[in-house]
C-alpha cells in the first residue's frame, strides 16, 4: 500500500520529496516523502536502523557534518530545496534548530548557554529579555532566575534538557528538530518535555523522533511510522494523524509495530 | 514470539467473552423453553444464575483495566480490549432479558399460557440465540462482513414480536378477565424482541474491532453497500 503522506487543513512546515539518504555506497533511507504540518507535533517512530534519526538529520542539513553523507531528492523549505548550492546550511539551522537526545549545555553559565546563539546570530536587542523569554517558554526561568551566573552543568538532566531547548527558542526557529530528546530523562523529567513541547507547538512546528511508543501516542498530533527494507535501508511505511494511527493503523506493518509483535 | 504474556492475555479475554456468550446463547433457549412447558423450576434457576452473569461482566473489566495499565494496548489490541468491555455489557444485559423472562413465568405460575400468545417465541428465542451465535463467530474472526449480516436477522425477530403482540391485542379483546396474563407474556416476547437488538450493539462492536470504525443505523448500511 502506498503510504499516506498527506493531511487535511493547515500549510506544510516542510515537506521531503523523493529523498534518498546515502553513507558512503550504502542507502539509508529511500523515497521519503513526507510533508511535516505548520505549528503542529510530528512524531518519527519505527525500529531501530530504520532512518528515522537521519531523516530528522536531513531537515536542517546536520548530516553534512557526516563526511560520507549524501542526500538526493528535495527538502523543500517556504519553496525550495534546502540542499540547492546557494542555501547557507548555518541559516537553515538557525531556522530549523535541533535539540540533541542527551542535554549538551555549553560549559559557560545558565545566562549565556541562552544567550550565545544569539549573540553570533548578531541580536542587537535586549539580551536580558531575550534571555528571560527564551527561560519562560522552556518552562525553566521559575527555577533558574536566582542563579543565572552559574554553570549550566548545574543543573539537572531535565533541566539540561530544558536550557538546550531555551537555548534553541532563543534564536527565534520556525521548527525545532528533537531526537529523542527525553531518553536521558527520568519519567518525571519526561514528562514535563512533553508538556512543554505542547506549547511549544503554538509557536513552532516540531518534529520528534521517540522510540518510546507511548510518547509518540501522548505527545504527538502525527505520526510517521518507518521501517527498515530488505535491502536495509528506511523507508516511509505510514504517516497519519495519531490518534488514527495508534487505534486503526492502515498497514499491517504499523499494527505489528505498534503493538509490539516486531520491532 | 514478542510479547507472549500480552497474547495469551488478550486470547483469555476473548476466551472469557465466548465462554460467557455460550452461556447466554443457551439460557435464552431455557428461558422461552420454561415459560412454555411451565418449568417453574428452570425458571427460578436461570433467575438465579443471571448473578453468574453480572459477576463475568465485572470479572471481564477488571481483566481488561489490567491488560491496559499493565501493557498498553495499540491498535486492533486495544479495539479488542473496547470491544470486549462493550460486549460484555450487551451479553450481560442480554442475561437481564433472561432473567426477566423467568420472573415473568414464576409471577404466572401454575396458570397455563395460552398458545396463540407464546407460538412465536421459541422462534424467536432461536433467531436471536442464533444471531448472537453468529455475532460471536464474526468476533472471534474479526469477520465484518458477518457481523454485517447477522444484524439484517433482526428484522425477522421484530417481526415475529409484532405477530405476537397483535395475538396479544386480539386475546385481550376476547379474554377480559385474561388481561394481565396476556400483558405479561407480552412483556416476555418484548424481552426477546431487546435481547436481538442487543446482538446488533455487540456486531456493531466487532465491526468496530475489526474496521477500525464505528457506525450505527443507515450509516452502516450505506458503508457496507459501498463495499
Amino acid at each position: 500500500m502506498k503510504p499516506n503522506t498527506s493531511f487535511s487543513n493547515g500549510s506544510v512546515a516542510v515537506e521531503a520529496k523523493e529523498m534518498q539518504v546515502y553513507y558512503g555506497s550504502f542507502r539509508a533511507v529511500k523515497d521519503i516523502a513526507l510533508k511535516i504540518p505548520t505549528k503542529h507535533i510530528t512524531a518519527l517512530i519505527g525500529p531501530s536502523g530504520c532512518g528515522k534519526s537521519t531523516v530528522l538529520r536531513s531537515f536542517n542539513r546536520m548530516n553534512d557534518l557526516v563526511a560520507s553523507a549524501r542526500v538526493e531528492g528535495q527538502i523543500l523549505y517556504h519553496g525550495s530545496n534546502i540542499y540547492d548550492t546557494h542555501v547557507d546550511p548555518v541559516e537553515i539551522r538557525r531556522r530549523i534548530g535541533m535539540v540533541f537526545q542527551k542535554p549538551n549545555p555549553f560549559s559557560k553559565t545558565i545566562y549565556e548557554n541562552v544567550a550565545w546563539g544569539a549573540r553570533i546570530n548578531g541580536f542587537k536587542g535586549n539580551m536580558d529579555q531575550l534571555v528571560e523569554e527564551s527561560l519562560r517558554q522552556a518552562a525553566l526561568w521559575d527555577e533558574v532566575k536566582d542563579k543565572l551566573s552559574q554553570s549550566g552543568y548545574s543543573l539537572s538532566g531535565g533541566q539540561q534538557q530544558r536550557l538546550c531547548i531555551a537555548r534553541t527558542i532563543a534564536v527565534k526557529p520556525e521548527i525545532i528538530l528533537m531526537d529523542e530528546p527525553t531518553s536521558a530523562l527520568d519519567p518525571v523529567a519526561t514528562l514535563r518535555i512533553e508538556e512543554l513541547i505542547q506549547e511549544l507547538k503554538k509557536q513552532y512546528t516540531i518534529i520528534i523522533v521517540t522510540h518510546n511508543m507511548q510518547q509518540a501516542a501522548r505527545a504527538s498530533d502525527y505520526t510517521a511510522f518507518f521501517n527498515m527494507d530488505g535491502d536495509r535501508a528506511g523507508y516511509l511505511v505510514e504517516f497519519d494523524n495519531t490518534n488514527e494511527l495508534f487505534t486503526n493503523p492502515k498497514n499491517e506493518l504499523t499494527e505489528q509495530y505498534i503493538t509490539g509483535r516486531f520491532g | 514470539m514478542l510479547r507472549e504474556t500480552y497474547t495469551k492475555e488478550l486470547r483469555h479475554l476473548q476466551d472469557e467473552i465466548l465462554r460467557m456468550g455460550s452461556e447466554v446463547e443457551e439460557n435464552l433457549l431455557k428461558a422461552v423453553e420454561a415459560l412454555t412447558k411451565r418449568d417453574l423450576a428452570l425458571s427460578e434457576k436461570l433467575v438465579q444464575a443471571d448473578k453468574w452473569f453480572n459477576q463475568r461482566r465485572i470479572d471481564i473489566g477488571t481483566e481488561a483495566f489490567s491488560i491496559i495499565a499493565t501493557q498498553q494496548p495499540m491498535a486492533s489490541d486495544m479495539r479488542l480490549i473496547a470491544a470486549s468491555l462493550e460486549i460484555a455489557g450487551e451479553l450481560e444485559r442480554i442475561h437481564d432479558y433472561v432473567k426477566g423472562i423467568g420472573n415473568i413465568s414464576l409471577m404466572i405460575g401454575e396458570t397455563a399460557v395460552p398458545d396463540p400468545l407464546t407460538s412465536h417465541m421459541p422462534e424467536m428465542a432461536e433467531k436471536t440465540r442464533f444471531m448472537l451465535h453468529r455475532a460471536l463467530d464474526a468476533f472471534t474472526e474479526r469477520n465484518a462482513q458477518l457481523a454485517f449480516e447477522t444484524i439484517k436477522g433482526d428484522d425477522a425477530v421484530d417481526k415475529l414480536y409484532n405477530k405476537t403482540y397483535r395475538a396479544v391485542m386480539t386475546y385481550m379483546a376476547a379474554n377480559a378477565d385474561a388481561f394481565e396474563l396476556a400483558q405479561r407474556l407480552e412483556w416476555a416476547a418484548h424481552n426477546l424482541e431487546r435481547a436481538a437488538d442487543r446482538v446488533t450493539n455487540i456486531c456493531e462492536w466487532v465491526i468496530y474491532l475489526a474496521t477500525g470504525e464505528y457506525k450505527q443505523g443507515k450509516e452502516l448500511l450505506k458503508s457496507f453497500e459501498n463495499k
